[in-house]
């Protein structure tokens, strides 16, 4: 197996406009990792990675792009910065919606339906195979989530319910409609560990050069 | 591979309670038709309560306020995506019956209608739908937990637009959690009888020195500063009724407050936001000796 250049606690940003932002916070601590709440554009400087979390993906949208927050976010990942999606945090980073239009950040060559399983009193714990995780379902709890209804050629799925991906990811974007945030399995917000610890290996120039600096170098083999 | 054949578990108090997670950090809004629903939702609501008359106009009418009209609702409903709230009575459990088969996103069991019962407060946990419920101390809190209730907001004094029961009743919640949570184990059970409230729930309160629940605040916030003045003192979201659209510009104004929730520690994001706005709505001073109280009712 290929050794990761391990960064000694990658410093990870949580959007922290409105929604569970803190529930990500306490997974990321739990992982090894340190956050940072992100509200205005500085917030992103330096960091080794960026969760989106659940919330209300209209409220996400308006505010940001009221600051020009969400600007500041799609060039930052445009820079290849890993990102981790969940619930309204995977509506944002869809490149459309089936709805109406919405400010979003985009950058994932996905088509997501909002509230695709109802209201609320639809919505409802289930368990999930996630193709990384064979050992075990993961707890999935879907709070009026989304489905993507199309899944570009570059994107894995990951894990679908009633012929609708529900999990997907790329070398740096990893999205789930429901919450790992709300429950004790730490598996998905691990797998996002791993995803920064492999970009970082991968990105000589690094996009933390700040926060590097107090990173322990270890070489990528 | 078992995909979409098994149908989810619906009604768990954590897919109940999760959605108050989701709304934390947001405001949400009293609207009376569909337009003031589009305008709450495009200045970044996180969910809309609709209601037939804002607390301000229940106060003003007097008489018996009860659950809006179903196809009020349901025309606020089809306006927004977001979450859309409703309120039943306290103990009105038929109402909160209909409001689930509306599909309503969450029941507010209040305090601003007029009590269905003297004694009970509706069997929350029998319920698919979350019910958010208000409460003026942490017993009061813990009680409506123990009934099933997903999310906590303050009572505050509606539709008076004085922000000072709502700093009264987060002031006496967090305090009550600060005090638990110094009690040694032999102290809690008398705790327990002292806040009325079951001894497991204040067991919970005293290891994790927060509620089981979400807790926003509500009653009397107008202005940016109000709700920043809430959220600094441990509210993790408003309720904004009366104090938008008896404004004198309520787009601007719920622009603004939905802003100031965001950046509530952030001194100059709040003067910005703050500045232009028109008149607040006028507000009337509490007056404790005179005149019942909304935030009385409940049990």
């Amino acid at each position: 197996m290929v050794r990761e250049r391990e960064l000694a606690k990658p410093l990870i940003g949580v959007l922290a406009v409105q929604g569970a932002f803190a529930e990500h916070v306490l997974g990321l601590e739990r992982v090894g990792a340190d956050s940072r709440l992100v509200r205005q554009p500085t917030d992103l400087e330096g960091l080794d990675g960026l969760v989106i979390p659940g919330g209300e993906s209209t409220t996400l949208g308006l505010l940001g792009a009221r600051t020009g927050l969400l600007d500041a976010v799609q060039r930052t990942l445009a820079g290849g910065l890993p990102v981790f999606g969940t619930c309204a945090g995977m509506i944002m980073l869809a490149d459309e919606t089936t709805g109406g239009p919405q400010p979003l950040i985009g950058g994932l060559d996905i088509c997501v339906r909002r509230n695709a399983f109802g209201r609320q009193v639809a919505s409802f714990e289930a368990d999930v195979e996630l193709t990384p995780f064979p050992e075990a379902p993961f707890p999935g709890v879907f709070i009026r989530a989304p489905w993507a209804e199309r899944v570009g050629p570059g994107v894995e799925i990951l894990a679908s319910r009633g012929g609708h991906a529900i999990a997907a990811r790329t070398d740096v974007a990893l999205v789930t409609a429901f919450h790992p945030e709300l429950t004790d399995d730490l598996r998905v917000h691990d797998l996002f560990l791993r995803m920064v610890r492999e970009a970082g290996a991968h990105d000589s120039v690094g996009a933390s050069p700040v926060h590097r600096k107090e990173g322990e170098r270890v070489r990528a083999q | 591979m078992a995909d979409g054949a098994d149908n989810g578990r619906t009604g768990t108090f954590t897919v109940k309670s999760g959605l108050a997670q989701m709304l934390k950090g947001g405001v949400i809004m009293d609207v009376t038709t569909p337009e003031q629903a589009v305008l709450a939702e495009a200045a970044g609501a996180c969910a809309v309560m609709a209601l037939e008359r804002i607390p301000a106009d229940i106060r003003a009418l007097g008489g018996v306020a009860r659950m809006s009209d179903p196809e009020m609702v349901s025309g606020i409903q089809a306006a927004v995506t977001i979450p859309v709230m409703a309120k039943c009575r306290i103990g009105h459990f038929a109402e909160a019956q209909i409001l689930q088969a509306l599909e309503i996103d969450f029941v507010d069991e209040s305090e601003v209608l007029t009590p269905a019962d003297e004694a009970h407060h509706v069997d929350k946990s029998a319920f698919t739908v979350p019910f958010v419920c208000g409460a003026t101390d942490l017993g009061e809190a813990l009680r409506r937990i123990a009934e099933g209730a997903a999310m906590i907001r303050t009572k505050g004094e509606a539709g008076t637009g004085n922000v000072v029961e709502a700093v009264r009743h987060m002031r006496t919640i967090q305090g009550g959690i600060r005090w638990l949570v110094g009690l040694p184990a032999e102290e809690r059970y008398a705790a327990a009888k002292e806040l009325r409230a079951p001894h497991e729930l204040v067991e919970r309160v005293a290891a994790d020195g927060t509620l089981p629940v979400v807790n926003f605040s509500a009653g009397g916030i107008a202005t940016p500063a109000d709700a920043a003045l809430m959220m600094q003192l441990g509210a993790e979201g408003v309720f904004v009724g009366s104090g938008i659209f008896k404004s004198d510009d309520p787009e601007r104004r719920a622009r603004a407050i939905v802003e100031a929730v965001t950046h509530y520690e952030d001194p100059e994001v709040l003067a910005r936001v703050s500045g232009g706005l028109q008149g607040a709505m006028p507000g009337i001073e509490v007056d404790r000796e005179h005149g019942e109280l909304l935030q009385t009712r409940g049990w």
